[in-house]
């Protein structure tokens, strides 16, 4: 199976390179964006099925390493 | 006292660390690489600054799961004395040794400068009598902008564990809230900043305010 992981700043954590960014977008004339937030996206494969046990162990994953919970939120996508 | 500067991968101020302890304090001091699974015989722990890991992930995010965090979590839990300075704050936030994170300076940019920081009245130890209510110290950083929820922030204030803020006429160099640049744990035995006092020690250093702070840090003034 293929794992992605989807991990944002949350949202009332301040994203200082979404701001960068926005404003970049500002200057290349798209002036109708706002609140523009950076984030990363982790994939790896992984042997074995989708079940409850490895979604926890998923979370596991996300929340220990993958992200920090005090400044970030997860996602992810399982594909089979 | 005999202290532990821990190496990881990447750290770059191990030395500067190690120096400042064995010199102008006098202390027994070694280098203790990551890969130690023990931490006994020492007294106090020191965690360098550096960009351990390369910062890939998040800054301090990998480090933490060195061999030698687990002996690191135990030595804090003891009671034993640990002290991050820059990455090794970030490294202790993300352990949970200390509370909330490091983000990104608001500014987007490095900053390396003298940096003026307010004494904040923290303990028996480190506290403006102790130190003095202003010092200077370098911080050089891309990621020190301290970050907490409201009720951890709260939780800080009534419990005295801010350590020194940000100050001076160009005051806070990265957006941290509460321009909070160095905390403690409720313990009072696990201590982080992102200013860099092993940088200002020597007689041929700028000034020597970082032996105030390493002084309060060990309990030795």
């Amino acid at each position: 199976m293929k794992v992605k992981v989807f991990v944002t700043p949350k949202a009332t954590v301040l994203d200082p390179q979404g701001a960068a960014v926005n404003q970049a977008m500002h200057s290349l004339g798209h002036t109708n964006t706002s609140n523009v937030r950076v984030g990363k996206t982790i994939t790896f494969e992984v042997n074995g099925g989708d079940s409850p046990e490895f979604r926890q162990k998923l979370d596991k994953l996300c929340e220990d390493l993958l992200s920090n919970p005090v400044i970030e939120d997860y996602a992810y996508e399982i594909e089979a | 006292m005999k202290v532990a500067v821990l190496q990881f991968p990447g750290s770059n101020c191990d030395r500067d660390a190690y120096r400042a302890v064995k010199g102008p304090l006098g202390l027994e001091c070694d280098l203790v690489w990551h890969k130690q699974t023990s931490l006994a015989g020492y007294d106090a722990a020191l965690l360098p600054g550096g960009f351990s890991y390369g910062d890939y992930l998040r800054c301090g995010a990998i480090a933490r799961f060195s061999p030698v965090m687990e002996a690191l979590v135990r030595f804090a839990a003891d009671g034993r004395r640990v002290l991050g300075i820059c990455n090794g704050f970030q490294v202790l936030c993300e352990s949970g040794l200390l509370p909330g994170a490091l983000v990104r300076n608001n500014h987007m940019k490095f900053v390396c400068q003298d940096q003026p920081l307010q004494v904040e009245d923290s303990d028996a130890q480190f506290n403006s009598a102790k130190l003095g209510s202003s010092l200077t110290v370098p911080i050089a950083h891309g990621e020190g902008n301290f970050r907490i929820d409201e009720p951890g922030l709260e939780q800080l204030r009534r419990n005295r564990q801010i350590l020194l803020r940000y100050s001076g006429n160009e005051g806070n160099p990265n957006g941290s809230l509460a321009d909070i640049a160095g905390v403690r744990n409720t313990n009072g035995n696990v201590f982080g900043m992102m200013p860099h006092p092993e940088r200002v020690v020597e007689p041929f250093h700028p000034n020597q305010d970082g032996l105030k702070v390493l002084k309060a840090f060990f309990s030795l003034n």
